[in-house]
């Protein structure tokens, strides 16, 4: 295993890995200066040598993402630090725990991209981690590391952090830019994308906070250095974020290309009470899921593609044995139901008819009809229930809840027929018809 | 844009931070969403007089600040207790019980999800994924989070905040009380916290040191 980028400092030192005198003692800082000392083309070009993917879902090449970004000015940066992914909390710990990695990260990109204002966009219940950015980026203030001729090299840099107010979908890039011009979280039709047209209807790029907090490492060490970690099209370590049932949940750091068994049994420690391993969700909520015959398949974009899901954000929830499928399933799919924007029909109607119908299954209500009602709904919202999903919506909210629905059928169809069945009373169907 | 300032009527530091927030930005719209963070803790919630405050000092009207405040379940449009107890039962909490933690304290504080207590000292409510899985299940009490609350934790972590009725709601003092399971360790103590049910962010929240 490659050792640790992201985590090293604070695994090393955990009482103080936050604070500046921790962080200029390990290093930090340095990589600010020597980017400072080529061209921001040279830095733009280190960071697309990295062949890094972004890191909040989309695993979209970022040097690839940098190189649309559009000439005029002022342009901007905006972290996208509103990590609300159901199973997903990696973003958390490197703002808490490692806020000058992302801050000096967020310095080097701006001053490649040609970028004088930044902006940290932190989900409103992540208070604490906010706290901690605030004053990473007030004591880069104070030591000359953002501001005006910083470190006199004439490049001037303002950060702001904003914090959102509860609402997923501004995790989605377009939305979130709406939401910073203070206006409802309403994705935007793309194109134009945000490299051309983002914030206030200038050049902007949003990058997520773990891939941000690699480039001060890129810099120091190099592109190629960091596109050898890894399988070839999965460059670098990863965060994951290890959730359910497990006996070790956490946050671990590692190149991708172990299997799936190494990470729930051997890093996870296994299902409590060695019960047996019923399912997981890959990628976050949105992710088809996997089952035990997966598990010896590898932990790459490729791998996790080829059979049929995503690594997404990088959260694996296990489920055991005992778990009752469709009311894991229901709960995703209310998830997305409540968090939908509204925008567009098929989601703002699809994902509430379908978590009416999965409670009604769940609650004794089911009907022999449903099960083909689900798919037909599901098949709206996302025709021909393919992967990647076909897009009927502005944005991927919408079919990221057919995944759970897609997955119970293929996986787990005769315990929803078995529901069904035994459902005790049907009622009329004005009582609880969709829509 | 003639400059704006927040209503003298608002306390000297929000008045401040109004000011701060307004020109944080390259448009003053961008200030709308801190600015109704400084106005609910003017006001104790999102008010129609909030929005309307919030209005002038943006140059919006107030139909468009009521769209985006609606749009975003942090902006309490009605008044709050004076603890928010916020449970999560998304896909992780919801796999390790998080619902018996919902029941525990809607039970121990008398108060259905989604309402305030007679008393006005708690809301509860159930809220989508706290970004706190690995410590599965998670509460917040003020946005300040505790994790890996069992059912009679949560009880007690209520008649706690009924019997002690901390002034600021500290996530160190929680978590080493009713705590467990953490999704990593959090490091050294932290001795700010919230004083209301809104995030405790200094640059336009409520946060304030130790008691």
């Amino acid at each position: 295993m490659a050792e640790p980028i992201l985590t090293a400092r604070m695994e090393a030192h955990p009482a103080d890995s936050h604070t500046m005198e921790r962080y200029l003692a390990t290093g930090g800082y340095e990589a600010l200066r020597t980017a400072l000392g080529k061209q921001p083309e040279d830095v733009a070009v280190e960071v697309k040598a990295s062949n890094i993917q972004g890191r909040g879902g989309a695993a979209f090449p970022t040097g690839v993402k940098w190189g649309f970004l559009g000439k005029a000015t002022p342009r901007y940066l905006v972290v996208n630090a509103d990590e609300s992914e159901p199973g997903t909390f990696k973003d958390r710990q490197l703002l808490e725990r490692d806020p000058h990695q992302l801050v000096e990260g967020t310095i080097i990109s701006s001053y490649a991209l040609g970028v004088e204002h930044a902006f940290v966009y932190i989900r409103g219940e992540y208070a604490r981690p906010a706290r901690r950015v605030q004053h990473a980026v007030d004591e880069a203030y104070s030591s000359g590391f953002l501001g005006q001729d910083i470190l006199g090299s004439g490049f001037d840099l303002d950060i702001t952090v904003h914090l959102g107010a509860g609402a997923y979908i501004c995790g989605e890039e377009t939305a979130l830019l709406n939401s910073l011009e203070g206006k409802r979280g309403e994705p935007r039709i793309k194109p134009p994308f945000p490299a051309v047209e983002g914030l206030y209807g200038r050049p902007t790029i949003v990058n997520n906070v773990e891939t941000l907090s690699n480039v001060p490492w890129i810099v120091t060490n190099s592109g190629h250095k960091y596109s050898l970690i890894g399988p070839e099209a999965s460059a670098g370590t990863r965060m994951f974020s290890l959730s359910g049932h497990v006996r070790k949940p956490g946050n671990y750091e590692f190149e991708m290309g172990i299997t799936w068994r190494r990470l729930i049994y051997e890093i996870g420690g296994g299902i409590p009470g060695d019960r047996e391993l019923k399912c997981w969700i890959p990628g976050g909520a949105s992710a088809p899921w996997f089952v035990p015959g997966h598990l010896d398949t590898l932990i790459t974009k490729d791998d996790a593609a080829a059979q049929g899901s995503m690594l997404g954000s990088g959260a694996i929830v296990v489920m055991d044995e005992a778990t009752n499928v469709v009311a894991a399933a229901h709960r995703i799919v209310k998830f997305f139901a409540h968090e939908s924007c509204g925008q567009c029909t098929p989601c703002r109607e699809g994902t509430s008819w379908l978590e009416r119908m999965l409670w009604r299954i769940l609650n004794g209500h089911g009907r022999p009809t449903d099960i083909d009602m689900l798919l037909d709904v599901s098949d709206n919202i996302s025709p021909g229930l393919r992967w990647p999903p076909a897009m009927t919506t502005i944005c991927p909210l919408g079919p990221s809840a057919v995944s759970p629905i897609t997955s119970i059928m293929k996986y787990f169809r005769d315990e929803v027929e078995a529901m069904i069945a035994a459902a005790e009373d049907s009622p009329a169907v004005e009582e609880v018809a969709v829509g | 844009m003639t400059a704006r300032h927040a209503p003298p009527t608002w306390s000297l530091p929000n008045q401040e931070r109004a000011r701060k927030m307004l020109g944080a930005y390259p448009d003053p719209r961008s200030a709308v969403m801190p600015l109704l963070y400084v106005a609910a803790l003017e006001h104790g919630h999102v008010s129609d007089d909030a929005m309307r405050q919030v209005a002038e000092l943006t140059g919006l009207t107030s139909a468009q600040v009521s769209a985006v405040a609606s749009f975003y379940t942090m902006y309490k449009r009605e008044e709050v207790g004076r603890y928010l107890v916020s449970v999560c039962t998304s896909i992780s909490c919801f796999l390790l019980g998080a619902d018996d933690v919902l029941d525990a304290i809607e039970d121990e504080t008398g108060t259905p999800d989604g309402e305030r207590s007679g008393d006005g000292v708690f809301s509860v409510e159930h809220v989508e994924c706290l970004g706190a899985c690995g410590g599965a299940p998670a509460v917040q009490v003020n946005y300040e989070l505790v994790e890996g609350v069992v059912p009679d934790k949560g009880r007690a972590l209520c008649r706690w905040l009924r019997d002690a009725k901390p002034d600021t709601v500290l996530g160190d003092e929680m978590q080493s009380l009713f705590g467990g399971v953490r999704s990593f360790e959090w490091g050294p103590r932290e001795n700010e916290g919230a004083v209301a049910a809104v995030p405790a962010f200094g640059p336009y929240g409520s946060a304030k040191g130790a008691r």
